[in-house]
């Protein structure tokens, strides 16, 4: 298993190509071509801007607010994590040609379809840092050096569920009918549409209610945490600690996910 | 040294039953029988206990009928399948032009997949480059390679993918069928291309169906049969036995067919119209069919006299269904006439595959009075030479009176089928000679796949 993973550095020249033909063939016969990487996020933000300041508005807590820019913070890792699993868990699928018929370490189509859905991440931060000029929300020098921590330890268990879902895709296919609804609940049980301090005790910090704990249960809550600390709130980044224990748990699940995809190898070219 | 080495390998697949294919996740769970499913109901060895090697610089030829593990094989030594038991070593780069611009992109340029497609057969970004302007003009693509390849033709697909394949410059060289992939010159290029591997000790796998190609080509042949090495050996040999092997089955079918046709035969009334039957199926009646000759297989007549058995005979003396041009034909004719009969005519008719009508003649037409026949009978009609062009052939044999009424009118029920080396087209191989002035020169050639 270890042997293979570090075969995969021969392959960096080939993820790099794929990862660049991933991104030219998504928006290649559209008008506006590679601009929709930056259009499509600053669509979301307007959409989610006019649901809560006209439709249904949300509490006012000024601490939340602007409430749209809040929720940006949280929608653009959650959008690369989702579709990363969403296009991963199809992707040995699609690409069966390549398992079948060339002789192709199988794990880059999952890791292109990660990456690739990062570079898109990327063109969403740049719309993201638009608006925070906007806002004048500056970040400290302390924040833009834990942001790539965070960056590369979601990059880590994205790949781990990426690699995990693939494999077992090719075996039971409905497992992409049960993802999409599971990453709706998945979305909701985040704190990226509402504030994770809702269910702290605003007069006695620290007395939590059973929900927080709940929440704290979920990995994406503490990226999610994290990125709203680093981007949105002033203030110190005060999830630090939490990072770091998930960025030790997501390198255990992805060299389970890694390791499960390499048993399952040698069963591809047969079942795609 | 070996370039490829396979010890006892096998490969096994994994037959699911029904149950397998449509269990889910969810059934799986619930019924707790994850494990039992993913127990294969049934396996299928698709290739069996195969050992051979390939030294280095050799081309070895892999022949045999769909089916026989030949793809399996290629697939083994490629290194996309692995051996359920046994190994596999090949020493040096390989190349393998199965399927030819698998990781194609439809939406990108010929340029931008070229480099992908290089990349992940193993070359590097300089490399391509380096060879860049020699694959497209290989492919014959100069004015498309900016085209995206979903706008290709199938015939540009492959000659793109071929072309980078071919150029990866590899140690190994696998090739399974892939020579359809363009017209006659594209065809003699990829040839060039092999022999120039050939001259430069690569060593090359070629999985093919062209025989001319493997005696021409390789220095060694492997027949598969069934998953199972039938016969390695030179060239010439193998294919030899391989042809016999194919005509001995292809005899078989004809006779099974021939014998399902002449079983099949339905009887029906005189008053009935043919037409009521399907009109593919073969018909038996006492009249014949008022459009003789659009009528399909079929019997039919008073059977006055009846015709009891007919086999055609080659030149070994034994009865056969496949035969090769220019060999000699006899049709054996048992006949049996219960009562003393002195107006017949004994006809028999050649038809090809199309249902044009090769040659007829008759003991009528050939001014043959008939003055008696009772009893058993027998008849032999012998052709010296069977100068048919390739193809399947069909025969009519009756006897009927002068005036055309039929005592048992056997319509295409016999087929036989005639082997040629020379694909010369047309029906009849008319004899002939070639014959030049001294400023022609040839060089004699075989065939080329």
């Amino acid at each position: 298993m270890f042997r293979n993973l570090a075969a995969l550095v021969r392959y960096r020249g080939l993820i790099q190509s794929l990862v660049g033909r991933e991104l030219k063939a998504r928006y290649r016969g559209s008008v506006l071509g590679f601009f929709w990487s930056f259009i499509n996020p600053l669509l979301l933000l307007l959409v989610y801007s006019f649901v809560f300041s006209y439709v249904m508005p949300a509490a006012k807590d000024e601490r939340v607010t602007p409430f749209a820019l809040f929720m940006f913070c949280g929608i653009l890792p959650w959008t690369w994590f989702s579709s990363s699993l969403i296009e991963s868990s199809g992707v040995l699928i699609s690409g069966g040609n390549l398992i079948k018929k060339v002789l192709f370490p199988a794990e880059i189509l999952p890791i292109v379809t990660v990456l690739s859905n990062m570079v898109h991440f990327f063109f969403g931060l740049t719309v993201l840092a638009g608006f925070l000029i906007y806002y004048q929300r500056p970040l400290s020098l302390t924040e833009l050096a834990i942001f790539p921590v965070a960056v590369l330890i979601q990059l880590i268990l994205t790949l781990g569920f990426a690699l995990l879902l693939s494999a077992l895709t090719v075996h039971f296919r409905d497992l992409r009918d049960i993802l999409a609804n599971l990453l709706t609940f998945w979305f909701f049980a985040t704190p990226i549409i509402y504030p994770y301090f809702l269910f702290e005790d605003s007069n006695n910090p620290g007395d939590e209610a059973w929900q927080a704990h709940l929440l704290k249960l979920n990995p994406f809550t503490h990226l999610t945490i994290t990125y709203q600390e680093i981007l949105f709130f002033v203030g110190p980044v005060g999830h630090l600690r939490w990072l770091l224990l998930l960025g030790a748990i997501s390198i255990a699940f992805f060299l389970f996910g890694y390791f499960i995809f390499d048993r399952l190898r040698d069963t591809f070219a047969e079942e795609v | 040294m070996n370039a490829i080495e396979l010890r006892n390998a096998s490969k096994i697949y994994q037959r699911y039953g029904n149950r397998r294919q449509f269990a889910t996740l969810k059934s799986a769970l619930l019924s707790r029988s994850l494990v039992r499913d993913l127990t294969p109901a049934e396996t299928f060895p698709a290739v069996r206990n195969v050992t051979f090697s390939v030294p280095r610089g050799q081309t070895l030829g892999v022949i045999g009928r769909n089916g026989s593990g030949k793809s399996t094989l290629l697939k083994l030594v490629a290194g996309i399948a692995k051996p359920t038991t046994g190994s596999v070593r090949v020493n040096g780069r390989i190349s393998a032009l199965i399927e030819l611009g698998a990781g194609f992109h439809p939406e990108i340029s010929g340029r931008e997949n070229v480099f992908i497609n290089g990349i992940m057969l193993g070359l590097t970004k300089r490399e391509i480059t380096r060879r860049f302007d020699e694959i497209v003009e290989f492919a014959e693509l100069q004015e498309f390679i900016d085209t995206p390849v979903k706008n290709y033709s199938s015939g540009m697909y492959m000659r793109l993918g071929f072309a980078v394949a071919i150029h990866v410059d590899p140690d190994v060289l696998l090739v399974d069928e892939v020579l359809a992939v363009g017209d006659e010159g594209f065809t003699h290029k990829c040839l060039d291309k092999f022999a120039e591997f050939k001259r430069r000790g690569k060593t090359i796998l070629l999985v093919t169906h062209s025989l001319g190609l493997v005696e021409k080509f390789c220095d060694e042949a492997l027949w598969m049969d069934g998953g199972r090495m039938k016969l390695q050996g030179d060239p010439i040999r193998v294919v030899g036995a391989y042809i016999t092997d194919v005509e001995k089955s292809e005899e078989q079918q004809l006779a099974a067919g021939d014998a399902r046709a002449r079983q099949s035969a339905v009887t029906i009334s005189p008053d009935e119209p043919a037409s009521a039957v399907l009109p593919d199926h073969p018909i038996e009646t006492a009249v014949a069919p008022a459009d003789m000759f659009r009528a399909t297989e079929g019997r039919w007549g008073s059977r006055e006299i009846e015709i009891t058995s007919v086999d055609l005979v080659g030149a070994d003396g034994t009865a056969g269904h496949v035969f090769h041009s220019g060999d000699p034909l006899t049709v054996h004719l048992k006949l049996r006439a219960p009562i003393a009969l002195d107006d017949f005519v004994i006809g028999i008719g050649l038809f090809n595959a199309e249902g044009v009508c090769c040659y007829g003649t008759n003991t009528g037409l050939e001014q043959l009075k008939a003055v008696r026949i009772l009893g058993d009978a027998e008849a032999r009609f012998s052709i010296e030479r069977l100068d048919l062009v390739e193809g399947t052939y069909k025969l009519d044999i009756a006897v009927h009176k002068a005036d055309g009424y039929p005592y048992d009118y056997h319509r295409l029920l016999y087929t036989f089928r005639v082997k040629s080396r020379t694909k010369d087209v047309g029906i009849y191989r008319l004899p002939h000679q070639w014959a030049f002035s001294s400023s022609i020169e040839f060089s004699k050639d075989d065939e080329v796949g």
